[in-house]
C-alpha cells in the first residue's frame, strides 16, 4: 500500500532546465520527494573505447572534446596521466600558462553556474550581469588562445602556445575590471534576502554524505570538507603562487554559491601572479615527448566543478593507450541527490539538482569581420535587424507556402 | 604510507608497486577485497575516487582508486584480478552507497557480476541492449559489432 501512495514526477531526459539530456525520477509523497533516481547515458559518447583507437597526442584534443564548459579540464588531468606515467618534468613556464589556463576556465564556469542559479530561481538580474560579465574572460581566452571555449592548449609535455609579454597588460587589465564586477555581484548575492530566504538550509548535505559518495569540488568544500587537489596534490604552477583553499560549513546550496563566488578572487590571485612571473623572461613552453613506455598513470586536476580523474595505460608498443578510464566530477557529485533531495519539497529539488552544477556547454556568436579594412562588417544592431528579418522571412514563408503550417492551423 | 598499509593489511597484500612516491599500486586477493576496502576506507580514512574496470588476455582486473588527500595527496589503487570464466565479485555497496553507478556501468559495460548489487540495470545503455554484448570488452569494435 506504500508504494501506492507515490507518485513519480519526472523532470527529463529533455527538458527546459536541465542543460543536457538526462533523466530524474521523483518519487513524491504529496509536496514531499521520498526518492530520487538518476537515469543517464542520454549523452553516452563511448570516449573510453573511441580513445583506445587514438593516437597519444590526439586522445588530448579527443578529452577536450567530452565537456564544453570545462573543456581543459580533462585535457589537463590526461596530461597529468601520461606525464605521471612517463616521469615527464614539465618546464616552468609551461606549468604557469596551465594555472593560468584553468584557473580563466575556474572564473568563466562559477559565473556561468552563478547565472543559472540565478535563472533557476527567477532571479533573472542575477543571470544577465553574471553572463555579461564572463564575457571579458572569454575574450581573454580569445586573447591567449585563439578560441573562446576549445582552447587546445595542452600537449604532452607542455603546452602548444606562449603567452607573449605584449599581450600580458591588456589582459591585466580586462582581469582587473573583471574582479570589480564580481566583487560587486558576490556582495549582491549574499546580501539579498531573497537569495537568503531561498538558498539557506536547502540541500543540506553534512561531511558523512560527502565522504559516503566520494563528492569533490565546491560541493565537498561547501560542506567543510577541506579537499583540494590543487592543494593536496600540487601540479602545474599551483604550489608556486600564493593562494587559500575556500571552505564553508552549513553545506546547503547558499554556501555552496559563496564557495564558488569566493574561489573566483583566488583565482583571480593565481593568475595575477602567474602573468607576473612570466612577464620578461623567456623559456621553453614544451618538451619533446618521443616515447610513452609500458605502465600505468593517474592524473588529476581540481576542475571548476572537482576533481577530475584520468586513468591510463601503456603496453610500450601500441600508439595509443590500451585502457582509458575518465571520472568528471559530477559522476561522484551527482548521486549525493540521494542524500540532499530526499525530504525536500519538489520546488526546492530544482535548485539542488542545480547546486552541484552539472554540464552545460552553449556558446554562439557572430562577427563578420573585413581583414583588409580591419573593421566590423556588421555592427550589433545590424545583427539585431538581419535576425528580425530573418524570422519575418520564415514566419512568411512558412505562413504562405508550408503545406504542413496550414495543416497544424 | 607504504609501512602503513602493509601493518593494517598485512598477508593480504600479494604485491606492492610503487611507480612514483605519490602512486601506489596494490594487488590482493579477490576474496579479501571486502575486508581491505573497509580497512582503507573506514580505518584509513581514505576518499574514494572510482573503479576502473580492465579486460586483460586472460582475466579481468578491477582497480579501486583511493586517495589519501591530507597524505601527501598519495593515489592508492587496490588491484584484484577476476577469471574470465567466472566474471563476478563481492558488490561494495554497503560499505560505499556512492560506488553502486560505476558498478553498474562496469556491469553493462564489461560483463563483471557484482554480487550483491540491489539495482544492477542498465544505466548508460538502453534498455533493451542486446544480452550479452558488452561494448568495452576487447572483441568488441568502435560500431558495436564483434
Amino acid at each position: 500500500m506504500e508504494e501506492l501512495k507515490k507518485v513519480i514526477v519526472p523532470i527529463g531526459p529533455y527538458h527546459p532546465l536541465l542543460e543536457e539530456p538526462e533523466y530524474f525520477q521523483l518519487f513524491c509523497d504529496g509536496e514531499e520527494v521520498v526518492d530520487v533516481e538518476w537515469i543517464a547515458g542520454y549523452n553516452h559518447r563511448g570516449i573510453e573505447k573511441l580513445a583506445e583507437s587514438k593516437h597519444w597526442d590526439q586522445v588530448t584534443f579527443l578529452v577536450e572534446r567530452i565537456c564544453g564548459i570545462c573543456s581543459t579540464s580533462h585535457p589537463f588531468a590526461y596530461c597529468n596521466a601520461v606525464e605521471d606515467l612517463a616521469q615527464i618534468e614539465i618546464p616552468e613556464r609551461a606549468k604557469y600558462i596551465r594555472s593560468i589556463i584553468g584557473e580563466l576556465e575556474r572564473l568563466h564556469s562559477h559565473l556561468l553556474w552563478i547565472g543559472l542559479a540565478g535563472h533557476f530561481l527567477g532571479y533573472n538580474t542575477v543571470f544577465m550581469w553574471a553572463w555579461k560579465y564572463r564575457e571579458g574572460i572569454l575574450d581573454m581566452f580569445e586573447m591567449i588562445t585563439g578560441n573562446r571555449n576549445h582552447y587546445a592548449m595542452f600537449r604532452i609535455g607542455g603546452v602548444r602556445r606562449n603567452i607573449e609579454d605584449e599581450d600580458i597588460p591588456i589582459l591585466k587589465k580586462t582581469l582587473s575590471e573583471v574582479e570589480g564586477k564580481i566583487k560587486m555581484l558576490t556582495e549582491a548575492v549574499i546580501d539579498d534576502p531573497v537569495l537568503s530566504a531561498r538558498l539557506k538550509g536547502v540541500g543540506i548535505l553534512n561531511k558523512e554524505d560527502i565522504k559516503n559518495y566520494g563528492a569533490v569540488g565546491p560541493i565537498a568544500r561547501a560542506s567543510g570538507v577541506d579537499i583540494d587537489v590543487r592543494k593536496d596534490d600540487p601540479y602545474a604552477a599551483y604550489n608556486l603562487v600564493d593562494w587559500k583553499m575556500i571552505t564553508t560549513n552549513n553545506g546547503d546550496v547558499f554556501d555552496k554559491a559563496v564557495v564558488r563566488l569566493l574561489e573566483c578572487f583566488e583565482s583571480i590571485k593565481i593568475i595575477n601572479q602567474s602573468l607576473d612571473r612570466i612577464k620578461g623572461t623567456k623559456g621553453e613552453i614544451w618538451k619533446e615527448v618521443r616515447e610513452i613506455p609500458k605502465g600505468e598513470g593517474i592524473g588529476r586536476h581540481e576542475a571548476p566543478r572537482g576533481e577530475v580523474f584520468h586513468y591510463i595505460r601503456s603496453d610500450g608498443r601500441a600508439s595509443s593507450p590500451i585502457r582509458h578510464k575518465i571520472r568528471a566530477p559530477s559522476y561522484v557529485n551527482i548521486p549525493t541527490f540521494k542524500a540532499s533531495c530526499i525530504g525536500e519539497t519538489i520546488s526546492d529539488v530544482c535548485i539542488i539538482l542545480a547546486g552541484v552544477d552539472p554540464c552545460y556547454c552553449c556558446t554562439e556568436r557572430i562577427a563578420v569581420y573585413d581583414k583588409e579594412k580591419k573593421k566590423k562588417v556588421y555592427s550589433f544592431e545590424d545583427l539585431v535587424k538581419k535576425s528580425i528579418e530573418k524570422t519575418e522571412k520564415i514566419k512568411k514563408e512558412i505562413g504562405k507556402e508550408s503545406k504542413l503550417w496550414k495543416k497544424l492551423f | 604510507m607504504i609501512e602503513k598499509l602493509r601493518e593494517k593489511l598485512g598477508e593480504k597484500i600479494k604485491e606492492i608497486n610503487i611507480s612514483n612516491k605519490k602512486r601506489i599500486y596494490i594487488t590482493i586477493d579477490s576474496k579479501d577485497l571486502k575486508d581491505v576496502i573497509k580497512t582503507i576506507f573506514y580505518e584509513m580514512g581514505a576518499r574514494y575516487q572510482i573503479v576502473t574496470g580492465i579486460e586483460n588476455f586472460n582475466n579481468f582486473e578491477l582497480l579501486y582508486h583511493f586517495s589519501f588527500d591530507k597524505e601527501d595527496g598519495i593515489i592508492v589503487s587496490v588491484k584484484t584480478f577476476i577469471e574470465k570464466e567466472r566474471p563476478e565479485i563481492e558488490s561494495l555497496i554497503d560499505i560505499i552507497p556512492g560506488i553502486s553507478y560505476i558498478e553498474r556501468e562496469i556491469w553493462e559495460l564489461l560483463g563483471i557480476n557484482f554480487i550483491g548489487h540491489t539495482n544492477l540495470k542498465h544505466f548508460l545503455l538502453r534498455e533493451d541492449w542486446q544480452e550479452g554484448l558488452y561494448p568495452l570488452r576487447k572483441g568488441v569494435k568502435k560500431d558495436g559489432r564483434t
